[in-house]
């Protein structure tokens, strides 16, 4: 049979990938893989269009986008499997950050930072008739646009008026940075922390802090590859799954192993600081505990929740990305499949979630969820500016 | 204009593009001042290397109304999926900028498709010749070693190294790798 072969993007969240490979969990499920590593989300999908890739790390907005027909050039993608959860920051300049300090002292000497002191950066801004403030993120479908856009809009702060909003890929984050071409972004890691050490910025806010325990990447198919090859499908799932496991409880051995160049090529040293949950938020300062901050496993973190797909496709239609009488939560379910994840998790030995969908931001501790065989101990899900959302409503 | 990571294959495409009557306004090579240079230059077309991660940057300037020049992905629609096929399996990408119909760019995308595989077929020639030099200088040492250790004459070794290699199923410069860098380990 011909090896598979999946795409991956340089960044710590493809993590569960390059353990599946190098440890030989693909192998140890009957499979043949090429793991590719791609420049661009955009070449990810046209690769997976034209089949040059059988499937890929994947932005969770990318397969909702193509449902949804914004994206023509995608062909009908499904997923039945998240990568991690959280991950990302939001991370300003470091000028940016004094002038959100001497703005409004008390906001910004909280954590997590609200965006209250930069709307009075903007307002002093717009008074002096300077340029608006420019922000960046990965991709139009990128969570971490829509992240920004929250971060932002729950200060007051119209992402679409009052800064300007740009893509720029991760890999560029921080030269754009350092050259002033902008003045914040929300980035995977390793990038926040990256210019952080360059003392070029400062994280004001962290995923795991913005919504906690929130889904970030997923592994996903064409719907034609799952439906022509449901066994191959299935045992990548169990792969995955198991090196999901090994990922989420060896954080050094994963960041010697991303630091080589196939995977990410980053110094261990800078991946080993989110991934073991000790990070710098600001240069100079001694790391603090954010130990959630990447989840590869636990608080079933690999279950497609539909609930999920419903709140990305939320964001899209808030920012008139879709047509709001679109039905999202047909379109999520088309996307995201609890049932082929159910049965890989039954194969390995996982406890799956018994239910699709699941209220957020009503546990700040951790809480218990029932399933056919046990419970599964699940994290927080608090957003920090306390919303609560029902994916029924 | 064309964004490349690999300069030699820029100035490729550069003078195939020019050779086929197109202006080349500017050619980016591993910068990040994407979006600037578009603004400054104004291309009609841009020619983008798909190891590029600014593709994502082109992807997004399509979207949003209030950039003055609009890139939009040369295949707005599945309908040719063969040239689309083509360009994936050649490694490049085409933005038009500015509403130009897609006959006009589509000879654009030729050339740029042409050369990428031009580039590609020459780095290939080029590896395989490396690697079948490297592979004859290996299988002569692991003859000389068998030849030294066992008292054989150069036939007798070859055709011990072959046997080698069949018994293996393997591949006789990977046997005959073995073997050397066992013969380094013993004294």
């Amino acid at each position: 049979m011909t090896p598979l072969r999946l795409g991956f993007i340089p960044l710590i969240d493809c993590a569960v990938l390059a353990v599946a490979e190098a440890r030989g969990y693909f192998r140890r499920h009957g499979l043949a893989v090429e793991l590719s590593r791609e420049a661009s989300w955009a070449t990810i999908r046209d690769k997976l269009a034209v089949g040059a890739l059988d499937g890929a790390q994947m932005l969770a907005g990318m397969p909702l986008a193509a449902a949804a027909g914004i994206d023509p050039l995608a062909v009908p993608t499904l997923t039945a499997f998240s990568l991690d959860l959280n991950g990302n920051a939001i991370t300003v300049s470091h000028a940016l950050w004094e002038r959100m300090q001497a703005a409004d002292a008390a906001a910004t000497a909280q954590r997590p930072v609200t965006a209250a002191a930069l709307k009075q950066v903007i307002a002093a801004d717009r008074g002096a008739g300077r340029a608006p403030l420019r922000f960046a993120m990965v991709y139009p479908f990128a969570t971490h646009n829509y992240e920004l856009r929250y971060w932002l809009a729950a200060a007051g702060i119209d992402p679409d008026r009052d800064v300007q909003l740009s893509v720029v890929p991760p890999p560029r984050m921080v030269d754009a940075l350092a050259r002033g071409a902008i003045d914040g972004f929300c980035v995977g890691e390793p990038w926040s922390s990256l210019a952080v050490q360059r003392a070029l910025g400062c994280i004001v806010i962290a995923k795991v802090e913005l919504w906690h325990n929130s889904p970030e990447k997923v592994f996903a198919v064409p719907r034609a590859f799952a439906e022509r090859e449901p066994r191959r499908h299935q045992a990548l799932l169990e792969a995955l799954l198991e090196a999901a496991i090994w990922t989420d409880t060896h954080r050094e051995e994963v960041a010697q192993l991303l630091a080589d160049p196939r995977y990410v090529g980053a110094p261990a040293a800078l991946l080993a600081g989110s991934l073991t949950g000790r990070v710098v938020l600001r240069p100079g300062e001694p790391p603090v505990d954010l130990p959630d901050f990447h989840v590869f496993h636990r608080y079933a973190a690999n279950f497609p929740w539909i609930s999920h797909g419903v709140w990305l496709l939320q964001q899209m239609r808030r920012w008139g990305q879709i047509d709001d009488r679109l039905d999202v939560s047909a379109i999520a379910r088309e996307v995201y499949r609890p049932d082929l994840y159910r049965a890989a998790a039954q194969a390995v030995g996982v406890r799956a979630p018994a239910v699709d969908l699941k209220r957020e931001g009503e546990h700040a501790d951790p809480w218990r969820l029932a399933s056919d065989d046990g419970d599964i101990v699940m994290g927080s899900d608090l957003f920090f500016d306390g919303t609560v959302f029902d994916p029924t409503a | 204009m064309i964004v490349d990571e690999n300069a030699e294959r820029a100035a490729l495409i550069e003078r195939g593009l020019r050779d086929d009557g197109c202006e080349v306004v500017a050619t980016l090579i591993g910068r990040d001042d994407l979006q600037e240079v578009i603004g400054a230059t104004r291309p009609d077309v841009i020619v983008i290397d798909m190891e590029c991660p600014d593709r994502d940057t082109l992807e997004d300037m399509s979207r949003i109304t209030q950039h003055q020049a609009l890139p939009t992905v040369m295949f707005v629609d599945r309908s040719d999926s063969e040239s689309i096929r083509a360009a994936v399996q050649a490694g490049v990408s085409a933005y038009v900028v500015g509403g130009l119909s897609p006959e006009r760019v589509r000879p654009v995308l030729e050339v740029a498709i042409a050369r990428f595989t031009e580039f590609q077929a020459l780095r290939r020639e080029l590896e395989s010749a490396r690697s079948s030099l490297e592979e004859r200088k290996v299988i002569e040492r692991a003859k000389g070693i068998l030849m030294k250790r066992r008292g054989l004459d150069e036939e007798a070794a070859f055709k011990l190294l072959r046997k080698m290699a069949m018994d293996r199923k393997t591949r006789l410069a990977t046997i005959a790798r073995e073997l050397v860098s066992a013969a380094e380990l013993l004294p």
